[in-house]
């Protein structure tokens, strides 16, 4: 314990520099970690976390019962599913196609133009969104001039077709700047295999299948960890903007919901317990990805 | 021999002009829709109610900014934007710094402890509705620091910069000690400068974060005067699509003129981001050149 102060004493100007961020990681992550505990409570404006009383699992019990709940999952699972299996993959052929480019300016020029929708936010997107699909906006135009249509429909206002905007859009918005990674993998790669392959006449398709591809597997493992265990979470942005009375059906997903019940009902309770029901879910999926894919490398774990 | 290498030339070729065409088609994906807003936030009214145009608008007109400049509150949330954005990317870099160069001492006493707390806040979080309390328990609802001080601190940050203080050689360190300077005056005087490059990476990133952030003023700020850009286009939108809603079939005036003016704050927003982007860009490549040859 005395070497334990003396410690602390000699090192005081360092630890000064790490505390600040305990302190914070306290404050701002594991309070808030704390107060999960209302998910079992029945909380109200007028009580504290400590006061209000304890419920069990009540609110569980609702949620197995509630079809609003269960309408958001199908459509956070229905869209995150269509992300992953063409948001995932798409990324990943850009970055190839950009890596066999010889021209550098060529390059350069289309690296640029498309990180640039990840700099957009949701809510200009959104605001994009809303114009190019109106009657009179970009969409409409083109369908009309190329004669898919006869007669201009919003289709933003068509719940049926609300899962493929949304997955559309961030595929426009992300895979750009999902190619980063990626490229940088590929500049690691030794061009001596590429000279050898040539050699032994394989075509491009080939080098890529034999050469790129495998050498890429680890960090595409790792990604795909990572997006799965991500999958309830998202959307919530694209969702707050894109949704409107027309296509709610559709496009409620889990955490606008969450927002929805707390912060304009003020259910804190039952909101918490959604939460808290996702991100125990979200847990479970990331340590399934994580067995899956160090199968798949040769039983070595990614993360 | 030669027939082989004449083929593979040509199934090469092939190969590189389908890819350029590819890719080619792409970048026109992205260009067409983000010109087409450009050129309508620069149309009358007019021009856009009769709509039709992708790559020209028939009339151009400066209405739509002149309407949105004219309005006090952009000003007021540009100010807020501005203010948010460059306090909170300075605190944040500097305190991620700060911790990120503690921990990156081996030697220091609860180090493990300290590393794994971090850890469990990058998988684990109370989430939204035990945040909105601890927030509302500080007093930060409605408050100016709620955009500061919870985006103070990132553990994915932290660990970037301590793996980049970890590669500055340690004979610099200790020739400093030798003449007699303490921890915080090596962090200060040498870490900072040397690792502009990674610093200027976060701080691009975090940046942009902060200028594009509407969930904090939507869940923590009720008061109009603190709405950035970002909430306020929000706004604008969610009015305009009520709007259009009701007006199915009736006046189209008011669509348009909430269009146009939507068009043009969109715009704005946007383009302090595209216009700081390639200058920071090439500053961090460069940056990273220089670490590199400094090695």
């Amino acid at each position: 314990m005395k070497e334990f102060v003396i410690d602390y004493r000699r090192q005081w100007e360092i630890q000064s520099m790490i505390i600040p961020g305990i302190i914070f990681m306290i404050i701002f992550c594991y309070i808030p970690i704390y107060g999960l505990t209302i998910a079992f409570k029945n909380y109200t404006v007028i009580d504290t976390l400590s006061s209000a009383p304890w419920v069990g699992l009540e609110n569980f019990r609702i949620i197995m019962s509630d079809k609003y709940f269960w309408d958001a999952v199908v459509n956070t699972l229905g869209i995150s599913f269509l992300k992953l299996g063409i948001g995932f993959v798409i990324p990943i052929i850009l970055a190839i196609m950009i890596y066999e480019l010889n021209s550098g300016r060529f390059k350069k020029f289309v690296q640029t133009i498309s990180y640039l929708p990840h700099f957009l936010s949701w809510i200009v997107l959104g605001g994009m969104l809303i114009t190019w699909f109106s009657t009179t906006g970009l969409f409409n135009q083109l369908l009309l001039s190329l004669g898919v249509i006869s007669q201009p429909q919003n289709i933003l206002l068509d719940a049926g077709k609300y899962w493929w905007i949304a997955v559309l859009s961030d595929i426009w918005k992300e895979a750009g700047w999902g190619t980063i990674l990626y490229l940088a993998i590929m500049s690691k790669i030794d061009p001596t295999y590429y000279e050898a392959a040539k050699i032994d006449g394989a075509s491009r398709l080939r080098q890529i299948w034999n050469i790129t591809l495998p050498n890429m597997k680890s960090i595409i493992s790792l990604n795909l960890i990572l997006t799965v265990s991500g999958l309830l979470g998202s959307n919530l942005d694209q969702t707050l903007v894109l949704m409107n009375s027309q296509n709610r059906d559709k496009a409620e997903v889990i955490n606008s919901y969450v927002y929805r019940m707390g912060m304009s009902q003020g259910d804190f309770s039952y909101a918490t317990a959604v939460g808290l029901g996702v991100s125990i879910v979200s847990v479970i999926l990331l340590v399934t990805a994580n067995k899956i894919t160090s199968k798949l490398n040769d039983n070595q774990s990614v993360l | 021999m030669n027939g082989k290498v004449a083929k593979e030339d040509l199934d090469s070729r092939i190969f590189d002009t389908l890819n350029i065409i590819l890719l080619a088609i792409c970048t026109v994906v992205i260009v067409v829709p983000l010109w087409n807003v450009i050129i309508s936030s620069f149309s009358s009214g007019k021009a856009l109610a009769e709509g039709g145009f992708i790559f020209w608008s028939p009339e151009f007109s400066l209405e739509n900014y002149r309407a949105v400049f004219n309005d006090s509150n952009i000003w007021q949330a540009f100010f807020i934007s501005v203010s948010k954005t460059t306090i909170g990317v300075v605190t944040h870099v500097f305190f991620c710094a700060m911790v990120g160069y503690g921990l990156s001492k081996k030697h220091i006493r609860g180090r493990k402890l300290y590393v794994a707390m971090g850890v469990i806040t990058m998988f684990f979080s109370g989430g939204m509705i035990p945040t909105y309390l601890l927030i509302k328990s500080l007093g930060l609802l409605n408050s100016f620091w709620v955009y500061i001080i919870p985006a103070l601190f990132s553990f994915y940050d932290v660990v970037i910069l301590m793996n980049f203080f970890r590669n500055v050689p340690d004979s610099l360190e200790e020739s400093a000690k030798i003449d007699g300077a303490g921890d915080w005056h090596i962090f200060l005087k040498i870490f900072i400068p040397l690792s502009m490059p990674a610093m200027a990476t976060i701080a691009l990133f975090n940046g942009v974060g902060q200028w594009n952030d509407f969930m904090t003023t939507k869940l923590y700020i009720t008061d109009q005067s603190l709405y950035p850009l970002q909430m306020m286009l929000y706004e604008i939108i969610v009015q305009s699509q009520t709007q259009s809603m009701q007006n199915v079939g009736g006046s189209a005036v008011i669509e348009t003129t909430t269009k146009g003016v939507q068009l043009a704050t969109i715009v704005i927003t946007t383009l302090p981001i595209i216009l700081i982007y390639p200058i920071l860009q090439r500053y961090f490549i460069s940056g990273m050149m220089l670490g590199a040859v400094k090695e």
